[in-house]
């Protein structure tokens, strides 16, 4: 569903991406994990067509994604970090987005979280006295509104509550099992374990590998994704 | 695209700064009116303010409005919208608030106070200048990727075309005051919008009588209608210089 293909980015001297290639299908839930500064914010950003690559292409759907917005309709996307215009209401900015994407029907709308998260209780709040975590849950809400094919989230847990967390979560295991896409980019390793079903780890700007989560259970006989990941990173320096 | 735009508008309306920076100059175009009497005086009164403060008042919010939203437009890039139009809305979003301020602000007093031909040019070079300074606003948020530097870039603009651009002109004219360059300086002023939005209202005034034989040269070239409609052309060019080359840079930029 998505590909990228020999993908390089560096910001001035400063090389971020180096010779990515990945190929996310459908069903999949991927887990892109790395250290900070690793470029999975940036590789995020590539495939949403918000950085654009110095070299490669991002394909969609087997479509290039360069110059077009289309392919948009069928992403959505949490970001790591929301701010939204300070004197408008929740309710307005839902009509706002709702007003913007004509191509989905009214009857579509997926308002499983816009429910579970009581967004409709701080409907007449002004965005700007949300909290970071409230901003969040609507953030959360808005991508899954319109029934995306894929999800594109960035540190998705890191402000919501616990309760939150666990009915994000839930929802991001219906959606897996749901033919969609999922993309989660996250260092709290534990939110990850019941979710995912593919590991990506990148480190300097490199895939290092990515694997099927059973796979890697499998080589490493641990069965939780933090203990797999401290296996590897260790096996990885005592052969260097 | 429209939907966006509308949304900026609502959301610049309950920012207290708009309404304030309204009321201000509302109450200011009244306040000359009621000091100075009827008359040119006022308006002279009134253009100098309105010279300093709107430019002032553009570039600061709009620069810091942009960076503030920078976010929201990393939200939108997200949805199937085109660079273009999420970059048109912005700009248009504060076009029409800045606008819509200075109508109301300017438009409406100097409507009751003073119908003429004068207070028409100072409320469309109030509004040319608006967008002019829209326009660097948004040249510098979407250049500059600091907030810090943004703004310091913004300022350092109003500081020079309200200030430093006149000192210089003044420098020159002292230097080379020997020879006839009052031609030379006519062509100068198009460098900098906020002189050529003083001398075009300046024009319609009897004060051009008061400054000698570039004033009588200035006087014959901004009264004969290819003189004005040229300086007017300029200043659309300087509204839209800025905005474009932004635009261009927003195509290819890494949000």
């Amino acid at each position: 569903m998505i590909k990228i293909n020999h993908v390089f980015k560096s910001f001035g001297r400063n090389r971020v991406l180096n010779d990515i290639c990945l190929e996310f299908k459908k069903n999949q839930a991927i887990a892109l994990i790395g250290p900070n500064g690793s470029g999975k914010s940036t590789l995020i950003k590539i495939i949403l067509g918000m950085v654009l690559p110095n070299q490669g292409f991002v394909a969609f759907d087997g479509a290039p994604i360069k110059g077009q917005s289309k392919y948009r309709q069928q992403i959505g996307y949490m970001p790591q970090m929301s701010r939204f215009p300070a004197n408008m209401t929740v309710h307005q900015l839902f009509k706002m987005m709702k007003g913007l994407r004509k191509d989905v029907n009214k009857g579509d709308y997926d308002l499983h979280l816009y429910h579970a998260f009581e967004i409709e209780k701080m409907g007449n709040r002004r965005l700007e006295v949300l909290s970071g975590g409230m901003k969040q849950k609507v953030s959360a809400a808005l991508a899954f509104l319109f029934d995306p094919k894929v999800m594109i989230l960035d540190e998705p847990t890191a402000g919501l509550d616990p309760i939150s967390n666990e009915i994000l979560k839930e929802k991001l295991q219906k959606a897996s099992l749901n033919d969609q896409l999922i993309l989660i980019s996250s260092h709290i390793l534990n939110d990850l374990d019941e979710i995912t079903s593919h590991v990506t780890y990148l480190m300097d700007g490199e895939v290092k590998f990515f694997k099927p989560l059973e796979q890697l259970k499998m080589e490493t006989s641990e069965n939780r994704l933090n203990r797999i990941i401290a296996q590897i990173l260790k096996k990885e320096n005592t052969h260097a | 695209m429209l939907k966006i735009t509308k949304f900026i508008i609502t959301d610049l309306f309950r920012n207290w700064i708009l309404l304030l920076y309204t009321l201000f100059l509302l109450l200011a175009t009244l306040g000359f009116f009621l000091l100075e009497g009827q008359g040119d005086k006022a308006i002279l009164g009134v253009l100098n303010l309105t010279l300093l403060v709107v430019p002032m008042i553009t570039v600061i919010f709009s620069t810091i409005y942009y960076y503030n939203m920078y976010e929201f437009i990393v939200l939108l890039m997200a949805q199937p919208l085109k660079r273009s139009t999420i970059l048109a809305s912005i700009y248009s979003g504060l076009g029409i608030s800045f606008g819509l301020a200075i109508v109301m602000g300017l438009g409406l007093p100097l409507w009751f106070m003073h119908p003429a031909m004068v207070s028409i040019m100072v409320v469309g070079v109030a509004l040319l200048l608006s967008w002019v300074f829209l326009g660097l606003a948004i040249f510098v948020g979407v250049w500059v990727r600091d907030k810090a530097r943004g703004m310091g870039i913004a300022l350092l603009f109003w500081v020079y075309f309200v200030l430093i651009f006149d000192g210089l002109v003044l420098l020159m004219m002292y230097n080379y005051s020997d020879y006839p360059i009052e031609k030379v300086v006519l062509f100068i002023t198009f460098l900098n919008p906020v002189d050529l939005g003083r001398i075009l209202v300046l024009m319609q005034t009897e004060a051009a009588a008061l400054m000698g034989y570039s004033g009588a040269l200035f006087r014959q070239f901004f009264s004969e209608w290819w003189g004005l409609s040229l300086s007017l052309f300029v200043l659309i060019i300087w509204a839209l210089l800025p905005a474009a080359l932004s635009f261009m840079r927003f195509r290819t930029k890494d949000l």
